[in-house]
C-alpha cells in the first residue's frame, strides 16, 4: 500500500439539468472496450447518447438517465456502507466482549491453573509478544532499510533480481515462512522465541523494503547531486541526507510492519509453539505470544477461557490500531513538501 | 456543493445507519451468550428431556485424595525449568499441578498440542517430556531420537460421550455400537430407531447427527477408537479393519474436526445436534450435555465420573513397560471408556539437571499432585498403578548412574 | 572550515581526500548489497529446505502423487500400499474459499473505490480510505474468533433459507445444500472477502486515480451525469487493473491460515460438493497436523502441500503483479 493517497480529479459542477442542444439521436447502447480509443469511444457514446429533446416536449430520457444515476450512485455508496458497517461490526463486537473481561488484573496476570476458573490473563502472552515483536523489529529494521538503500541508490542487476524477489516474497504465505524457519532452526534447536522472532523479521522485510524504497523515491534527486557536489560521500550522502529526509515515511512503514507482525498468529504456531501459563522472558524458550493465546483459548469451550480471550483479542486489536495510529501521524510529517510520486 | 454530491453523502449516511442498525441488532441477539464474568465452575450434570443418569455409584466421593507418600527423595542441582507438551486429555491436569508446583520454585510449562504432538516433539527432543494418552506403539519407539523411552501413568480419567440438544439433558443412553455406527456414517439422525430403543423416554429431535472428532493426532481419539474398534464390526468395517480403525489418527469417515478437546468441546458448544467424545472435565467443566455407555458386561448404563473410572482402572493388568489400556474393564460400575495419561520421558538422561527436575517433578506429580486431580475431575491412580509409575521413575538414569536416590 | 573552494586546489588534494571516503563508501555499499543479497537468500532457501523436507515423500510417491488423490490418511501410511497423502481436497478447498472471497470481494471493491476516487465529496475521501484499509489491520485470528461468534449465528438463519429454496432445486441444489453447521467453505469464503477487501479496494483506488481528468471532465462537459461518466471514462480502461487487483487479492486469499482453520470444519478426508458443507486448505491442513506429525511421510507430505502452496501462491502473485503494472507504474 503506498503512503500517499491517490491523485483525485477537481469537482466539476455536473448538472443533468442542463440545456443539451446537440439535434437527437437514437439511443445506443454499449461502450467500446478497448482502452487505446477511448478518447474516439467517449466521443462516439457521448454522440450517441439520448439527447435532450426540443424545447417544451418531454424529457423522460433524460429523467430514465437521472434515475439510473441516482440508483447507481446509491448503490455504490451502499456497498461502502456495508463494508464500513462490517468494520463496525467486527470492532463493536470485539470491544462489547473484550471490555467484559479487560481490566488492570488481565493485564498483569497470567491465566489461572484450572482452565474453568475465572480471572487470570494474558500477562505471558502481552510480554512474550512484546519480546518477540521487538527481536523481529531490532533484525528486520537495519536489514530492510539497508536492503533498499542498496536497491534505490545503487541499482544494478542484483538490484534488479532483489527487488523482484521482494516483490515475490510479499505474496508468501505465512505458515510457508512459519515452516521453513522450523526446518531451519527448530530441527536444530527446538521451539523458542528466537525462532519465531526469525520468521517474523522474514515477513516484515518485504514490506519494510518496499515502503522504504517509495519514500527513498520522493527525495528529490537534487538533494543527493547537491551533496555530492559539495564532495560529501555517497554513503554519507545516503546516512546523513536522504535517510532523514525520508525518515517519517520510513517509520510509517515500519510501524505497519510492526502492526502486522502484532498479528500473526500461523507462523508462531510451528516455532515458538507457545507457553500457556507462565511468564517467560528468555527467548531461548518457548515463550507465550498473545496472538496464540487467543487463538488456543478461543477454541476451546470453556467458558472463562474465551472470556479471557475475547479480552486478548480486543488488547491485539488496541494494540495494532495504535501501531497504525502512530504511523499515519509520523507519516503527515513529511519533510519534502511537493515530493515525486 | 454540487446536488449529487450532496444527496450521495446523505443517502451514504442513511444507508450506513440502518445497515449497522440492523445487524447489531442481529449480533446482539446471535451471538451474546457468555454472560457474566469468567466464574466457570464444575456443575453437577443438568438432566432434563427425559434423560437422567442410572448410575448411583457416582454420588460417593470416597478415594478422593489418596495422600501417597512413597515419593523420591528430592534430587539437587535441578533446572529451575521444564518444558513438556502433549495429550489435551490431560492438560486440565497439568495446569493444576505445574502451577501448584510453582510454588516450590520450579516452572513446568506444558503446552497442549495433543497426544500425537507429545510424541513427535520427544521423538525430536524439542521438549523434555511428552504426554500421550496412548501409548507409543514399537515403530515410534524405534524412531525416537534419544534411546529409549519410560512411560509413566499419571492419572485416570474417561472420555465421554456428549452432545448438544436443546431441551434435552445428560443421561442419554449409549452403547457401544451404536456409537461406532454414528461415527461411521451409518446412523444420521437423532430420532434414528437404535437410538430411540436405548432411551425411550426421550424425545429425540429429526435432526441430523453433526459429528465431532478430533482435527489433531490425539489420544483422546486412541481411547475413544479402541473402544469403538472393540464393541462395533460396523466401525471397524467402515475403517478398514482392526489395524487402521484405531490409534491416535484415523481416517474419519465423517464429521466436523475440532482442534483438541479444547477445539471439539467448542464444536459441540455451538453446534445444535452435534455429539462429540470429550474428556470428563471438559465436559462438566463447560456444562456440556453428555451421556452414559453401557459397560462391558452389558449389563448396565454406566455414568462417566471419579468412582467409575475408579473401579474400572482397578480392573486394570499392566505388561511390564505400562503399555496398556482400561477400555472396557468387566465390573458392574467400570466406566468402559476410560484411560490414562502417559509422561514419556527418555531412560538415559543427557543433562544432570534436567534430569534431576524431570524426577522431582514427576515425583511430586505422583505424590502431592495426586490429591489434586479430583479438583479437575480426574481419578487419582489406583495404589497399585501408583506404585509402578514410581518404579518407572527410579529406571531413569543419567550416563548410567541412577537419579531417584 | 572547509569551503568548496578548498577542495577545488590542486590533485593532491583531492587525491587524499578520495581515499579515507573510499572505504567508507565500499564498505556501505557491500553491506548495503549484502542485505540485498539476503533477500534474495531468503527466497531461495525457503525454497530449497521446503523442497528439502519434502522430497522424502515426493521420491516415495512421486512429484505429483499427491495431487492424483483426494484421500488424506496419515493412519494408513504404515499399512496401504497406494498413496494416503493425496491434497486434492485441499487444493479445491484452497481455490474454493479464495473464489468465494472474490466473488464477493471484486464487485465491493470495485464500487468501494469508485465512491472514494469520485462520488464521495471531497473531504470525505481520506477519512473513507482509511476505514477501509482499517479493515487490514484486524487480526487473522480476530477474524477467525468473531466468525464463530458473530458470523456464523447471524448466517444460520440465512442460509437455512438458501438449503430449503436453492438446496432443493435439482442439479445446481448439490452446491446449495445443507445441513449448515456453521462451519464450512462458505463461511470462510466470506471471511476472506472481508480480508481481503481492503487490499483490492487500495489497488482499484489507485488504477481509478490514473484516468486522465481530461477523458471525464469531457464526459461531464457533454452532459453525461456521474455514472455514466464513470462507466465511459474510468471503468473500461481499468479493466485489466481491476482483473490485477482481483488476481492479488486471490493471491493473498489462498495464503490466509488462521482465520479459514477455525471456520472451515477440518474435515480433511473428502471433497464436499456443497458449499455448506465442512473441508479443509492447504494452509489449514498445515496448521493443524504440523506439530504431530509421527506417521512415516506423514511431516513429508505436510511439506509437500507447502511447497504446492508455495508455488500456487507465486504463480498467481507474479501473474497478478504482471497484469496490474501494465496498467500503471507503482500501483500496489
Amino acid at each position: 500500500m503506498s503512503p500517499n493517497p491517490p491523485r483525485t480529479p477537481p469537482d466539476l459542477v455536473s448538472d443533468p439539468a442542463a440545456p443539451d442542444t446537440a439535434p437527437g439521436v437514437p439511443v445506443a447502447a454499449g461502450t467500446s472496450d478497448t482502452a487505446d480509443s477511448t478518447e474516439a469511444a467517449t466521443a462516439t457514446a457521448v454522440a450517441t447518447m439520448p439527447t435532450r429533446p426540443p424545447l417544451g416536449q418531454s424529457t423522460t430520457a433524460t429523467a430514465r438517465r437521472k434515475r439510473k444515476n441516482i440508483t447507481m450512485i446509491v448503490v455504490l455508496s451502499a456497498v461502502l456502507a456495508l463494508a464500513i458497517a462490517v468494520l463496525v461490526w467486527v470492532l463493536g463486537y470485539v470491544a462489547a466482549e473484550g471490555l467484559k473481561y479487560l481490566s488492570p488484573q488481565f493485564l498483569t496476570h497470567t491465566p489461572p491453573g484450572n482452565p474453568s476458573a475465572g480471572g487470570g490473563g494474558f500477562a505471558n502472552g502481552i510480554i512474550g509478544s512484546l519480546i518477540i515483536v521487538g527481536i523481529a523489529t531490532a533484525i528486520s529494521i537495519p536489514i530492510g532499510i539497508a536492503a533498499a538503500v542498496y536497491l534505490h541508490e545503487y541499482g544494478g542487476r542484483v538490484a534488479k533480481v532483489a527487488r523482484f524477489v521482494t516483490d515475490v516474497l510479499v505474496g508468501v504465505p505465512t505458515i510457508v515462512t512459519g515452516a521453513f524457519v522450523y526446518a531451519l532452526i527448530v530441527i536444530r534447536y527446538g521451539y523458542s522465541g528466537y525462532a519465531g522472532a526469525i520468521a517474523l523479521a522474514a515477513i516484515m522485510l518485504p514490506l519494510i523494503i518496499r515502503a522504504t524504497e517509495e519514500m527513498l523515491r520522493t527525495v528529490p534527486r537534487e538533494l543527493r547531486e547537491a551533496s555530492l557536489a559539495l564532495g560529501i560521500s555517497k554513503s554519507r550522502t545516503i546516512v546523513s541526507i536522504v535517510l532523514p529526509t525520508a525518515s517519517s515515511g520510513i517509520i510509517t512503514g515500519c510501524m505497519l510492519a510492526i502492526a502486522r507482525a502484532m498479528g500473526e498468529t500461523a507462523p508462531l504456531l510451528l516455532t515458538v509453539l507457545g507457553n500457556d501459563l507462565f511468564v517467560e522472558t528468555n527467548p531461548d524458550h518457548r515463550m507465550a505470544t498473545l496472538s496464540l493465546q487467543v487463538f488456543s483459548n478461543a477454541i476451546t469451550g470453556f467458558q472463562a477461557a474465551q472470556g479471557r480471550a475475547w479480552a486478548g483479542a480486543l488488547t491485539m486489536v488496541l494494540l495494532v490500531l495504535i501501531f497504525t495510529a502512530i504511523a499515519r501521524i509520523a507519516g503527515r510529517r513529511t519533510a519534502v513538501s511537493g515530493g515525486k510520486r | 456543493m454540487p446536488r449529487i454530491g450532496r444527496t450521495s453523502s446523505i443517502t451514504t449516511v442513511l444507508a450506513a445507519l440502518v445497515i449497522v442498525g440492523t445487524l447489531s441488532a442481529c449480533g446482539s441477539t446471535g451471538g451474546g451468550d457468555s454472560g457474566g464474568g469468567p466464574t466457570g465452575s464444575a456443575a453437577a450434570p443438568k438432566s432434563g428431556g427425559g434423560a437422567s443418569f442410572d448410575t448411583a455409584a457416582c454420588n460417593t466421593t470416597s478415594g478422593v485424595t489418596p495422600g501417597f507418600s512413597n515419593g523420591v527423595a528430592t534430587v539437587a542441582g535441578a533446572t529451575k525449568s521444564l518444558s513438556g507438551a502433549g495429550s489435551t486429555f490431560a492438560a486440565p491436569a497439568y495446569s493444576v499441578w505445574t502451577k501448584a508446583y510453582a510454588s516450590t520454585g520450579s516452572q513446568v510449562a506444558y503446552q497442549s498440542i495433543g497426544s500425537g504432538g507429545g510424541v513427535a516433539q520427544i521423538q525430536a527432543k524439542t521438549v523434555d517430556f511428552g504426554d500421550s494418552d496412548t501409548p507409543m506403539s514399537d515403530a515410534e519407539l524405534k524412531a525416537a531420537k534419544g534411546g529409549p523411552i519410560l512411560h509413566v501413568p499419571l492419572l485416570v480419567g474417561s472420555v465421554v460421550p456428549a452432545y448438544h440438544l436443546s431441551g434435552i439433558g445428560s443421561g442419554l443412553k449409549f452403547t457401544g455400537d451404536v456409537l461406532g455406527k454414528i461415527y461411521a456414517g451409518a446412523i444420521t439422525k437423532w430420532n434414528d430407531p437404535e437410538l430411540t430403543k436405548l432411551n425411550p423416554g426421550v424425545k429425540l429431535p429429526d435432526e441430523p447427527i453433526a459429528v465431532a472428532h478430533r482435527s489433531d493426532g490425539s489420544g483422546t481419539t486412541g481411547i475413544w477408537t479402541t473402544y469403538l474398534t472393540k464393541e462395533s464390526p460396523t466401525w471397524v468395517s467402515k475403517l478398514g479393519g482392526k489395524a487402521t480403525s484405531e490409534g491416535k489418527e484415523v481416517a474419519w469417515p465423517v464429521g466436523i474436526g475440532g482442534k483438541g478437546n479444547e477445539g471439539v468441546s467448542g464444536v459441540v458448544n455451538q453446534t445444535e445436534g452435534a455429539l462429540g467424545y470429550l474428556e470428563l472435565q471438559y465436559a462438566l467443566a463447560q456444562n456440556t450435555t453428555f451421556g452414559q455407555v453401557q459397560n462391558a458386561d452389558k449389563s448396565a448404563y454406566v455414568q462417566p465420573c471419579l468412582s467409575t473410572d475408579t473401579a474400572a482402572a482397578n480392573q486394570a493388568h499392566f505388561p511390564a513397560d505400562l503399555r496398556g489400556d482400561l477400555t472396557d474393564e468387566p465390573g458392574k460400575d467400570s466406566y468402559p471408556i476410560t484411560g490414562t495419561t502417559y509422561a514419556l520421558v527418555y531412560q538415559n538422561q543427557t543433562d544432570k539437571g534436567k534430569a534431576a527436575a524431570l524426577v522431582n517433578f514427576f515425583s511430586w506429580v505422583l505424590t502431592k499432585g495426586q490429591d489434586l486431580n479430583h479438583q479437575v475431575n480426574y481419578s487419582p491412580l489406583g495404589a497399585p498403578l501408583q506404585k509402578l509409575a514410581m518404579a518407572q521413575l527410579s529406571k531413569i538414569t543419567v550416563n548410567g548412574t541412577p537419579v531417584a536416590g | 572550515m572547509v569551503t568548496t573552494l578548498d577542495r577545488l586546489d590542486g590533485p593532491d588534494r583531492l587525491r587524499r581526500r578520495r581515499s579515507r571516503p573510499r572505504l567508507a563508501d565500499t564498505s556501505f555499499r557491500y553491506l548495503t548489497g549484502a542485505a540485498a543479497w539476503l533477500m534474495i537468500a531468503l527466497l531461495a532457501g525457503t525454497t530449497a529446505f521446503l523442497v528439502d523436507k519434502a522430497w522424502p515423500s515426493l521420491r516415495q510417491y512421486g512429484i505429483f502423487g499427491s495431487l492424483s488423490s483426494s484421500r488424506w490418511a496419515p493412519s494408513e501410511a504404515a499399512t496401504s500400499k497406494g498413496n494416503p497423502y493425496g491434497i486434492l481436497q485441499f487444493v479445491y478447498g484452497t481455490v474454493l474459499t479464495s473464489f468465494i472471497g472474490m466473488l464477493i470481494a471484486v464487485p465491493a471493491a470495485v464500487a468501494i473505490a469508485l465512491v472514494v476516487t469520485d462520488v464521495a465529496p471531497r473531504r470525505m475521501r481520506r477519512p473513507l480510505s482509511w476505514l477501509i484499509d482499517l479493515l487490514a489491520a484486524i487480526p487473522s485470528v480476530v477474524y477467525g474468533f468473531w466468525g464463530i461468534f458473530a458470523l456464523i449465528p447471524a448466517l444460520k438463519p440465512v442460509v437455512t433459507d438458501v438449503n430449503d429454496t436453492l438446496g432443493k432445486v435439482p442439479v445446481i441444489g448439490k452446491v446449495f445444500a445443507g445441513p449448515f453447521f456453521g462451519l464450512s467453505y462458505f463461511t470462510a469464503g466470506l471471511i476472506l472477502a472481508i480480508m481481503v477487501l481492503p487490499i483490492i479496494t487500495a489497488i482499484c483506488r489507485e488504477v481509478f486515480a490514473t484516468a486522465p481528468v481530461s477523458e471525464k471532465e469531457a464526459a461531464l462537459a457533454l452532459g453525461a451525469t456521474k455514472w455514466e461518466m464513470l462507466r465511459l471514462a474510468v471503468l473500461p480502461r481499468s479493466r485489466s487493473g481491476i482483473v490485477g487487483a482481483a488476481i492479488l487479492g486471490f493471491g493473498r486469499a489462498i495464503g490466509e491460515t488462521i482465520a479459514v482453520t477455525m471456520v472451515i470444519g477440518n474435515s480433511v478426508l473428502t471433497i464436499s460438493t456443497s458449499i455448506f458443507g465442512q473441508g479443509a486448505t492447504m494452509p489449514s491442513v498445515i496448521a493443524n497436523e504440523f506439530n504431530e506429525a509421527t506417521e512415516p511421510f506423514h511431516l513429508d507430505s505436510l511439506f509437500v502441500v507447502g511447497l504446492w502452496l508455495l508455488v500456487l501462491a507465486l504463480i498467481v502473485n507474479v501473474i497478478g503483479k504482471i497484469i496490474v503494472s501494465r496498467s500503471g507504474e507503482h500501483i500496489a
